[in-house]
């Protein structure tokens, strides 16, 4: 690729949302060419000195980074760090270094053979887990390797004007590094829409595009770059035209979230005085700053699973508690749902947990509430800690996937039997805790009636919902088009569910992405939700429209989408409301 | 010389943690410790020696220990074991 060519556009993933402009701060990551010297034998115990120094050296290096990421990101991050320096510990490791540095080898040579060695013995290693542990072996190697070499990756702290970081990969290592008011985004080489990189980016609030594949290798330190959060790409050596045309657009997004931020301390209440709820859902406690930044009343899905990804063993249940009580404290004086967790089993195999069988059907197969009561010890280490957090912090407990009121019986007893537990040993909670059940499988929403008089809140859960209504895959190209909330099918269930929930005396939210749409808050308004739980930065612009428009008015909306028999008479209604320019 | 075959038996396997641990145990003693399992044989000091082990729930590791404090090594490594490495609470 020459350098000089301009409008370089990289697609990758869109990891955090937002348009920044900068000039590039590459930070690279630490190859090294390594040669075989041969040290004569007067020199041989100076050799030994300075392959001690650089092992001490790095070991001095990973005791800070432990205690940073530790201060910064927690314990279960710092224990990698920790495993670390027991590798550089390692006694068979060390004997055989000195030993080929005894025998007239310099000592990078030595190093990276001997750790080369043991790298390759894990390639032999059939499971995923064990043999993906080589990665940690590799990042030891190469910190003593860059001690060796008195090379020094440049860290994230050095960057002392506005920039945008692009690297391979950014570590918890890293990102403790990094100075907040200087980092405008984030591009990396690899990364999904969950790793560290887009975490650490949504926290600071920042764009953030990863799994861009060639980034680091393609831009030019100090070289002028856009990224585009929104639609996932970056362009590298943009044009005078291509920068103008983003500064427009980044002008447009200031005017409209100066605009929305004025609604941060404002209801979600309608012209004729009709209060909803407007609460978020988050992954983890990282992103409480931007719910409350953007005026949520509360927290409508805390999705735990997140806790349950890039590790290796199962979460205990103190660091269930700890992340609970975390995240409701900081939200007071607001409230929490959690929602018990909802995997499958494929993802607790990677934990180690069990060998599950691949099924042929994981969508409908043992997952969520089913895999919980399953294997009730998983369920009691959660709602052990749900229930040590609710004593701190207004909590509800919500289980996913319910598809019959025995299941929500069998939840219920495993959950009486802990707290009867926490009685006995004199552990506080909160007695009163509300228990509520997402509504989300067709066979739950027929009979939510059932289901309200056993609850104390129900939560729609639209993705699944009309995935398994409509039976269609959205993300099956071939049927995607097929996949519409708007069916007919699914407004009479979600209107039944709504219905069914306030003849039982309870509210009804929704936490699925239909709630977040802005296309049907009015709809939804209408047909009497009580509570929209959106992603946080959905917030404002919904928050938006429920103030712009009247309940009866939405009422009436509702009616008259309700009776329609197609897609074609709602969109008409949907046009004649004009819902798009209320937004 | 002395000898026992233990069979792991918590869920996961001997993974990062417990293989730290077992090192952390072993290292505590002065008699060398060797792990035999299959055709392998590593030292149970050697963190990246127990990691290439791989050994699952259910495998069966022989300890073979020699030394001052070779019986009370291997005590402790079974109890160890037996503790389910501290995984249920």
């Amino acid at each position: 690729m020459s350098l000089s060519k301009k409008n370089i556009i990289l697609k990758g993933v869109a990891a955090s949302p937002g348009i920044a402009i900068g000039k590039v701060f590459l930070l690279e990551d630490d190859e090294y060419c390594l040669i075989h010297k041969e040290i004569p034998k007067n020199a041989r115990a100076a050799e030994l000195k300075r392959l001690d120094e650089a092992i001490e050296k790095t070991r001095a290096e990973l005791k800070t980074t432990y205690q940073k990421i530790n201060s910064v990101l927690g314990e279960n991050y710092a224990k990698i760090a920790d495993v670390h320096i027991m590798i550089l510990d390692d006694p068979v490791m060390k004997k055989d270094v000195v030993k080929m540095v005894d025998d007239g080898v310099n000592a990078e040579y030595a190093v990276f053979k001997v750790l080369d060695k043991i790298i390759r013995s894990f390639d032999a290693i059939e499971d995923d887990y064990f043999r993906e542990r080589k990665q940690d072996i590799q990042d030891v190697t190469k910190k003593i390797l860059g001690n060796l070499l008195g090379k020094e990756k440049k860290p994230l702290s050095k960057i002392d004007k506005e920039s945008i970081v692009v690297s391979h990969n950014l570590t918890p290592a890293d990102t403790v590094a990094i100075r907040e008011n200087f980092v405008k985004a984030f591009a990396t080489d690899i990364g999904g829409k969950t790793s560290h990189t887009a975490i650490v980016a949504q926290s600071l609030e920042i764009p953030a595009v990863v799994g861009l594949r060639s980034i680091s290798a393609n831009a030019l330190s100090g070289s002028v770059i856009i990224v585009d959060g929104n639609q996932g790409i970056v362009i590298l050596n943009p044009t005078e035209e291509t920068i103008a045309n983003y500064k427009r657009e980044l002008d447009i997004q200031s005017a409209k979230s100066k605009e929305l931020a004025k609604l941060k301390d404002m209801p979600a209440e309608t012209v004729d005085k009709h209060t909803v709820q407007l609460l978020a859902n988050i992954d983890n406690a990282d992103e409480v700053k931007s719910v409350i930044n953007n005026g949520a009343s509360g927290i409508g899905l805390y999705r735990s699973e997140f806790m349950f990804f890039n590790r290796s063993a199962m979460p205990s249940e103190e660091e269930h508690y700890q992340s609970y009580m975390k995240v409701s404290k900081m939200m007071m004086p607001y409230g929490v749902i959690v929602r018990s967790i909802d995997l499958g089993g494929d993802k607790l195999t990677n934990l180690g947990f069990l060998s599950m069988e691949r099924e042929q059907n994981p969508f409908m197969g043992l997952r969520a509430i089913r895999l919980c009561l399953k294997y009730p010890e998983i369920f009691i280490d959660q709602l052990r800690g749900i229930l040590r957090a609710s004593s701190e912090g207004k909590i509800r407990l919500m289980y996913p996937m319910i598809s019959g009121v025995e299941e929500l019986r069998e939840a219920n007893k495993i959950l009486e039997k802990v707290k009867k537990n926490l009685r006995s040993e004199n552990i506080k909670f909160d007695e009163n805790i509300e228990v509520g059940a997402m509504i989300e499988v067709p066979s739950a929403a027929i009979i939510a009636d059932v289901l309200a008089k056993e609850l104390d809140f129900i939560s729609i859960g639209t993705n699944d919902l009309i995935q398994y209504t409509l039976a269609v895959d959205r993300v099956n190209e071939n049927v995607t088009h097929l996949y519409d909330p708007s069916h007919p099918a699914i407004l009479r269930l979600i209107k039944r569910i709504i219905d069914a929930g306030h003849e039982a005396g309870i509210d009804v939210g929704m936490c699925g992405e239909m709630a977040g749409d802005p296309y049907y808050t009015m709809l939804l308004l209408g047909m009497g939700l009580d509570e929209f739980s959106v992603s946080p930065a959905q917030i404002p612009k919904i928050k938006k429209i429920i103030r712009s428009v009247s309940y009866e008015e939405s009422k009436m909306a509702a009616e008259q989408i309700l009776k329609c028999e197609d897609k074609e008479s709602i969109s008409k209604i949907m046009k004649r409301l004009k819902f798009k320019e209320r937004y | 010389m002395k000898e026992k075959i233990i069979k792991v038996s918590n869920k996961m396997g001997i993974h990062a943690r417990p293989a730290a641990m077992l090192v952390q145990t072993s290292s505590k003693f002065q008699s060398n410790v060797k792990i035999l399992k299959d055709d392998f044989e590593v030292d149970a000091k050697s963190i990246m020696g127990v990691m290439t082990l791989a050994a699952a729930m259910g495998s069966e590791l022989k300890f073979v220990a020699e030394g001052p404090d070779e019986s009370e090594v291997l005590q402790s490594i079974e109890a160890l074991f037996d503790s389910g490495f501290q995984e249920n609470k």
